[in-house]
C-alpha cells in the first residue's frame, strides 16, 4: 500500500531548521531508499510563498497565502510504499518533523 | 426450541465459536465486513440444510466451509460488478483447499489486536471488540453505551472501513510494538469493565453485563497468550474487583463503601482465583501498571481485623504514578494517604490536582470527606454540594447526600 506522509509543523515552534535537521532528513531519505519504501518526498518553501487558487464562475481567483488558517502548516511530504499501517507508522515516527509537529498518514487511493 | 434441532445446533455452535469462526474468515479474506456478511450467509444456509438433513457431525467445520464459499460468491459478484479480476484469480486458486475443523486455527488474538489498534477511535475499539470478539449484537452494544442502534451501527461500519482503507494489519504485533499494543488491548478490556462497573445494576437492568464480558475477554487473551504478567495482572484486577459486586449495593440500591461491605457476600472463588493469579504474575518479575492495580485491589479484599493496610496502598499508588502520572492516580494516592491517617498530607496532595479535577465528582467527594475529618465543616459541606451536582448516577448522589447529612448531624449534636 502507498501512504502519503504529510508533515505539518508550526514554524514558530520548530527548532532552527539548521544543518542538523537537514542532515536528519537526508539520513531518513537514504534509509527509506535502501529499504525500498521511498516513492517520493520533498520539502516545501514556507507558507509565505504560498498562492491559493480557485475558480469561481469561470474566473480564476488567486490569493496570497495558504488556504487553511492553522498554526501548523504543510512543510513537506514523503510518499512511501509499505505492507501495512504499522510499517507506515514506523517510518512516519522517524520523520524529524514528528518530534515537534504532526505527521498525517493518508493511504493513497488505487483506481482500478 | 427443542422441536427445532437444527436451530439448537446452530445456536450452540455460534455461542461457543462465533468469535473463532469470524476470526478465521477475516484471516482468510482480510476483510471484516465481507467475513461478517459471509458468516451471516452461512448461518442462514445452515438452518435450511440442517432442517432438511439434520445437523452435521462438525457444525463449526460446516459453517466455516460454507462461510468461505459464501465469501467467494460475494467476491465474485463484486469482481463482476467492479472488475476486480485480480482478487478473483487469487481466491479461485485457494478454493480447492478443503477445510476441516482442525484447520480452524485460532485467529482471535490477531483479531483483538486489529480491533484495539490505536489508529481507531477509543470508543470504536471498544465497540468493535465487543462486536467481533465478544459476539454482542449491535443493538446490545448500543444499549450498553446508551447510544442509538443507528449511531452504533454507523460507528462500527466506519471502524471496519478504516481498517480496510488505512491498511490496519491483521497481525500480532512484533516485539518492538508488543508492549504498546498489548497496553491498548488491555486498556480496552479495562474500559469495558469500568463502563459496566460504574452503573448501578438497579439503574439499567437491561444493560448487558459488561463486567462479565470484560472478564471473558481478559480470560481469552490470557489463554491465547499464556504467561504474560500484565495480562494476568489485568484478569486478577477484574476478578478482585468483581468478586465484591453483590456487596456493593444494599437492598435499596445504595452504594456501600468497602469498609462497610458484608464480606460474606463476596464471591470467595473469584476472590481466590484473583489472588492466585496475582501471585503468579508477580512471580514473573515483569512489573506493570495492571499488576500494581491488582495488588491494590488485593489489599482491599484481604484486610484483616487490623483493617486495610493503607500504608502499603500508599506505596503502591506511588509506584503506579511512575507508569501513569495522571491526576486521577494522584487523587487515589491522596485518599490512601488520608486513610493511612495523614489528613494534612492528603489535603496537600488533593490541592496539587485541584485544577485538573475541578469537574471530577470523586475529587470533591474525597476532599469533602477529609475536610470533614479535619473539622473544617463549612468547606466540607461546600465540597459535598459540588460533588452531588457532579454525580452521574443516582446511587452516587444519594450516597453523597447521606454523608453530608451525617456530617451535619455530628456537628449539630
Amino acid at each position: 500500500m502507498q501512504y502519503m506522509a504529510l508533515i505539518y509543523t508550526d514554524p514558530a515552534k520548530a527548532p532552527e531548521m539548521g544543518e542538523k535537521m537537514n542532515g536528519e532528513y537526508f539520513e531518513l531519505t537514504k534509509r527509506m531508499r535502501e529499504a525500498g519504501v521511498m516513492r517520493a518526498g520533498d520539502a516545501l518553501h514556507p507558507v509565505s510563498s504560498a498562492t491559493s487558487v480557485r475558480v469561481r464562475g469561470g474566473k480564476v481567483e488567486t490569493m496570497d497565502g495558504p488556504f487553511a488558517e492553522t498554526k501548523e502548516h504543510l512543510g513537506g511530504y514523503y510518499l512511501i510504499d509499505c505492507a501495512d499501517l504499522d510499517e507506515a507508522i514506523k517510518w512516519a515516527a522517524q520523520i524529524p518533523g514528528a518530534q515537534f509537529g504532526t505527521v498525517e498518514l493518508r493511504p493513497v487511493v488505487v483506481f482500478r | 426450541m427443542s422441536d427445532d434441532p437444527a436451530r439448537a445446533a446452530l445456536e450452540a455452535a455460534l455461542r461457543a465459536d462465533r468469535g473463532r469462526l469470524l476470526a478465521a474468515l477475516i484471516a482468510r479474506t482480510g476483510d471484516f465486513q465481507l467475513a461478517e456478511d459471509a458468516l451471516q450467509d452461512a448461518t442462514e444456509a445452515a438452518l435450511v440444510h440442517w432442517r432438511r438433513s439434520g445437523p452435521p457431525v462438525s457444525p463449526q467445520g460446516w459453517i466455516l466451509r460454507v462461510g468461505w464459499r459464501k465469501a467467494l460468491d460475494r467476491l465474485r459478484r463484486r469482481a463482476r460488478d467492479q472488475r476486480h479480476l485480480e482478487a478473483e484469480t487469487v481466491l479461485a486458486a485457494e478454493e480447492g483447499a478443503e477445510m476441516t475443523p482442525e484447520d480452524i486455527a485460532d485467529d482471535r488474538l490477531r483479531l483483538i489486536f486489529t480491533c484495539c489498534h490505536p489508529a481507531l477511535e477509543p470508543k470504536s475499539r471498544i465497540a468493535l471488540t465487543l462486536r467481533t470478539i465478544g459476539g454482542l449484537t449491535t443493538a446490545e452494544i448500543a444499549r450498553a453505551f446508551l447510544d442509538s442502534e443507528t449511531a452504533m451501527g454507523q460507528r462500527l461500519s466506519r471502524a471496519k472501513a478504516k481498517i480496510a482503507t488505512a491498511g490496519i494489519p491483521f497481525a500480532i504485533p512484533g516485539p518492538e510494538l508488543w508492549a504498546e499494543r498489548l497496553g491498548s488491548v488491555l486498556a480496552v478490556i479495562y474500559l469495558i469493565f469500568n463502563e459496566g462497573y460504574s452503573v448501578g445494576r438497579h439503574e439499567a437492568p437491561v444493560r448487558t453485563d459488561l463486567c462479565e464480558e470484560a472478564i471473558f475477554l481478559a480470560r481469552l487473551v490470557d489463554v491465547l497468550r499464556p504467561g504474560d504478567a500484565e495480562i494476568e495482572g489485568l484478569l486478577a484486577l477484574l476478578l478482585l474487583t468483581h468478586c465484591r459486586r453483590c456487596a456493593r449495593h444494599d437492598a435499596a440500591g445504595q452504594l456501600v463503601p468497602l469498609q462497610d461491605q458484608d464480606t460474606n457476600l463476596w464471591d470467595a472463588d473469584q476472590r481466590q482465583e484473583g489472588l492466585d493469579l496475582l501471585d503468579r504474575a508477580i512471580a514473573r518479575s515483569a512489573p506493570g501498571p495492571f499488576q500494581i492495580k491488582a495488588a491494590i485491589a488485593a489489599l482491599h479484599v484481604t484486610a484483616g481485623p487490623a483493617g486495610t493496610d493503607w500504608l502499603q496502598i500508599t506505596a503502591l499508588y506511588r509506584a503506579l504514578l511512575r507508569y501513569e502520572p495522571t491526576a486521577v492516580v494522584r487523587l487515589n494516592l491522596a485518599v490512601a494517604i488520608g486513610e493511612a491517617g495523614d489528613l494534612t498530607g492528603a489535603l496537600a496532595e488533593l490541592g496539587a490536582v485541584s485544577e485538573d479535577l475541578t469537574d471530577y465528582q470523586p475529587y470533591h467527594a474525597a476532599r469533602a470527606e477529609f475536610l470533614g475529618r479535619a473539622g473544617r465543616l463549612d468547606e466540607s459541606i461546600a465540597s459535598y454540594d459540588r460533588a452531588i451536582t457532579l454525580a452521574t448516577n443516582s446511587a452516587d448522589a444519594e450516597f453523597l447526600c447521606n454523608r453530608r447529612e451525617k456530617l451535619r448531624e455530628r456537628w449539630a449534636s
